[in-house]
């Protein structure tokens, strides 16, 4: 078991450094000159050069990547003499936009994406498997075929849209709703659930559907399984039948289905948050794509690449652990 | 008293082009520690016997005549006084062990729970050891370790032996085993048989053998019925069926066993008449 969690964890920073590199070459040494951006209007030559210099534009490409890779893990340090900067581990350099440290912008929008991405997650996590296995127990009804109605229209609304309806009804028409700001729970519980519940639902509304079709597929498929057959056959009650022998094999898969999807939130998060205008990852995302503002752009990709690749490695883990026929063979 | 005395038994399902018969009018009586072979083709309706005799058919499907056990008719049980039968009076043995097996579980745990279904109040450790019990009389070796292991580490032959000690863990009047050798090759079957002679002789179950290898049903059974398109058409001891087959499809099933002195390459396909038409149809020896 550890030398599968370490090869797993090797593999997947071998991954990360690849990552790394692709979104280097994409946005550093394929877009425009850094340095004439951050000069600004009233631009010499000398300060172009200059700025070069310190942000180590000059170097050769592999230098520069060493630089920016070494900063991460051991901080680094931007031009020479009285005028050099620090940035300590783990440095993703400065925004060119605000000068601010990407690190610390990441760290300090980061609560706020987590916020919405769980609260989505157990929404679309109860939905989907609540939804799935009554789909599956009155399979062919007409609460199945509603509810295999249901999901279909919510999988083909973009979730854009959904979020301004969902706005414009709830906040502009009714008022039962704030507009959504990013407020803390500690400060007001009330506030905070009326501002990110929108969110919430517009995140998980696709996630739902799409795990209530797999639990209702999946748990109708391990029904007809022999071992459910079985355990008839043997007389147990029917509770301990569904319980022990058609809902764990039914529900296993959704953990790596789950653990992907979480992972790869950034995405949905990026949408959801630039819609209702909270100042998340995903808006910072938005934001820095809009502006070219290449080392946020860099700082967010990693990070998106981190999580899904942390989270392959807990699904892998999970998995061991749920699955006797991978614990056994690895 | 008879063990279990199946009369007029019918199961049937209903399909777009009108109701099918999967098991027409069918009669079997088996005494106590006797043993029965069912014998035929696939889709002659033997396993729908089996799971009809169970209560276990598909929810479609409709049986009317009455499967008797002792004496008591299990068609006017509740379901619940039926699970109590299920895998204490009856058990069952299906056809391939691993998919009949759950993958998520030990096998021990699988015993176990068939085991204190049955017997309200046993503790884990007494129902592991009867899981271990179970295990050593079908011949598992280091019992005691292997109910920690989950069926895909066991062998094919070896997974049925855990689905017989399922099912022989409640010491149940009756036993029936579908296709219980099918999914397994040749030496590994002989062995199966084996098992199961020895088991109703040191237990005295009752036995339903369920195959399409008459050579199988030779070996185990006294008495045999041969069922085509759901309905029996020839039954008696195996000696009779054997040396005397009644129906033409009995003769077409006995002239397909391959025999060792056949010449290489010549097997012989059953071309069955259809009896709704075959004067000889009825092959019955009541």
């Amino acid at each position: 078991m550890p030398r599968f969690l370490l090869t797993r964890a090797g593999s997947g920073l071998v991954v990360l450094l690849l990552v790394c590199l692709f979104t280097f070459v994409v946005f550093f040494a394929l877009s425009p000159d850094p340095a004439v951006q951050i000069c600004g209007k009233n631009c010499t030559p000398a300060v172009i050069d200059q700025i070069r210099g310190n942000l180590g534009l000059d170097q050769p490409f592999w230098t520069q990547f060493a630089q920016f890779v070494a900063g991460i893990f051991v901080g680094r340090t931007y031009g020479d003499g009285a005028g050099a900067v620090h940035c300590a581990a783990p440095c993703l350099g400065y925004s060119f936009q605000s000068s601010q440290a990407v690190w610390d912008m990441i760290v300090q929008r980061l609560p706020v994406s987590a916020t919405i991405a769980v609260g989505a997650a157990v929404l679309w996590l109860l939905a989907g498997l609540l939804g799935g296995l009554l789909s599956a127990v009155k399979e062919g009804t007409f609460l199945d075929r509603f509810t295999t109605g249901l999901t279909l229209t919510s999988m083909s609304i973009p979730n854009y849209v959904l979020a301004l309806v969902l706005q414009y009804v709830l906040v502009v028409q009714l008022r039962w709703l704030p507009f959504p700001q990013a407020v803390r729970f500690a400060d007001d519980p009330g506030q905070w659930f009326a501002s990110f519940v929108m969110p919430w639902i517009v995140l998980a509304v696709g996630y739902a559907a799409a795990y209530t079709r797999l639990t209702r597929a999946n748990v109708l498929d391990v029904l007809r399984e022999n071992y459910v057959r079985t355990a008839h056959a043997k007389g147990l009650p029917p509770s301990l039948v569904w319980r022990r022998h058609a809902l764990r094999p039914a529900l296993t898969p959704v953990v790596t289905i789950f653990g992907m999807d979480f992972a790869g939130l950034l995405g949905g998060a990026l949408i959801t948050e630039t819609v209702f205008g909270i100042n998340g990852v995903g808006k910072m995302a938005a934001d820095s794509i809009a502006r070219n503002d290449q080392p946020v752009i860099m700082g967010v990709t990693l990070l998106a690449g981190f999580l899904v690749v942390v989270g392959n490695v807990v699904v892998d883990v999970v998995y061991t652990a749920i699955d006797p026929r991978v614990r056994v063979n690895a | 008293m008879t063990l279990l005395e199946v009369r007029d038994l019918t199961v049937t399902f209903p399909t777009p082009r009108g109701p099918l018969d999967a098991v027409r009018s069918l009669d079997l009586d088996l005494e106590p520690g006797g043993a029965l072979g069912i014998v035929g083709e696939s889709g002659s309706g033997k396993s729908m016997t089996s799971l009809a005799i169970m209560g276990l058919l598909p929810r479609a499907a409709r049986r009317t005549g009455s499967v008797r056990l002792t004496g008591q008719d299990l068609a006017t049980l509740s379901e619940a006084e039926l699970r109590r039968v299920r895998g204490d009076r009856v058990a069952m043995v299906f056809q391939d062990p691993l998919s009949s097996l759950n993958p998520y579980y030990t096998v021990g745990l699988q015993i176990e729970e068939a085991y204190r279904a049955h017997r309200p109040g046993t503790t884990r450790r007494v129902a592991r050891r009867v899981a271990v019990e179970a295990l050593e009389r079908v011949h598992i070796r280091d019992a005691a370790r292997r109910v920690h292991h989950y069926p895909h580490q066991f062998s094919g032959g070896m997974r049925q032996r855990v689905m017989i000690a399922m099912a022989l863990c409640t010491e149940p009047e009756l036993l029936i085993a579908d296709e219980p050798t099918t999914a397994l090759d040749v030496t590994v079957q002989a062995q199966i048989l084996d098992l199961l002679q020895e088991i109703r002789r040191e237990t005295g179950t009752g036995l339903v053998l369920i195959t399409h290898d008459l050579a199988v049903v030779s070996e185990v059974t006294e008495h045999l019925v041969v069922m085509k398109d759901g309905r029996c058409v020839e039954r008696g001891t195996v000696e009779q069926v054997f040396t005397d087959p009644r129906h033409p499809y009995t003769r077409a099933l006995l002239a397909a066993v391959p025999r060792i002195d056949d010449e290489i390459g010549e097997l012989r396909a059953v071309r069955a008449t259809d009896p709704t038409t075959d004067p000889t149809t009825d092959g019955a020896r009541a």
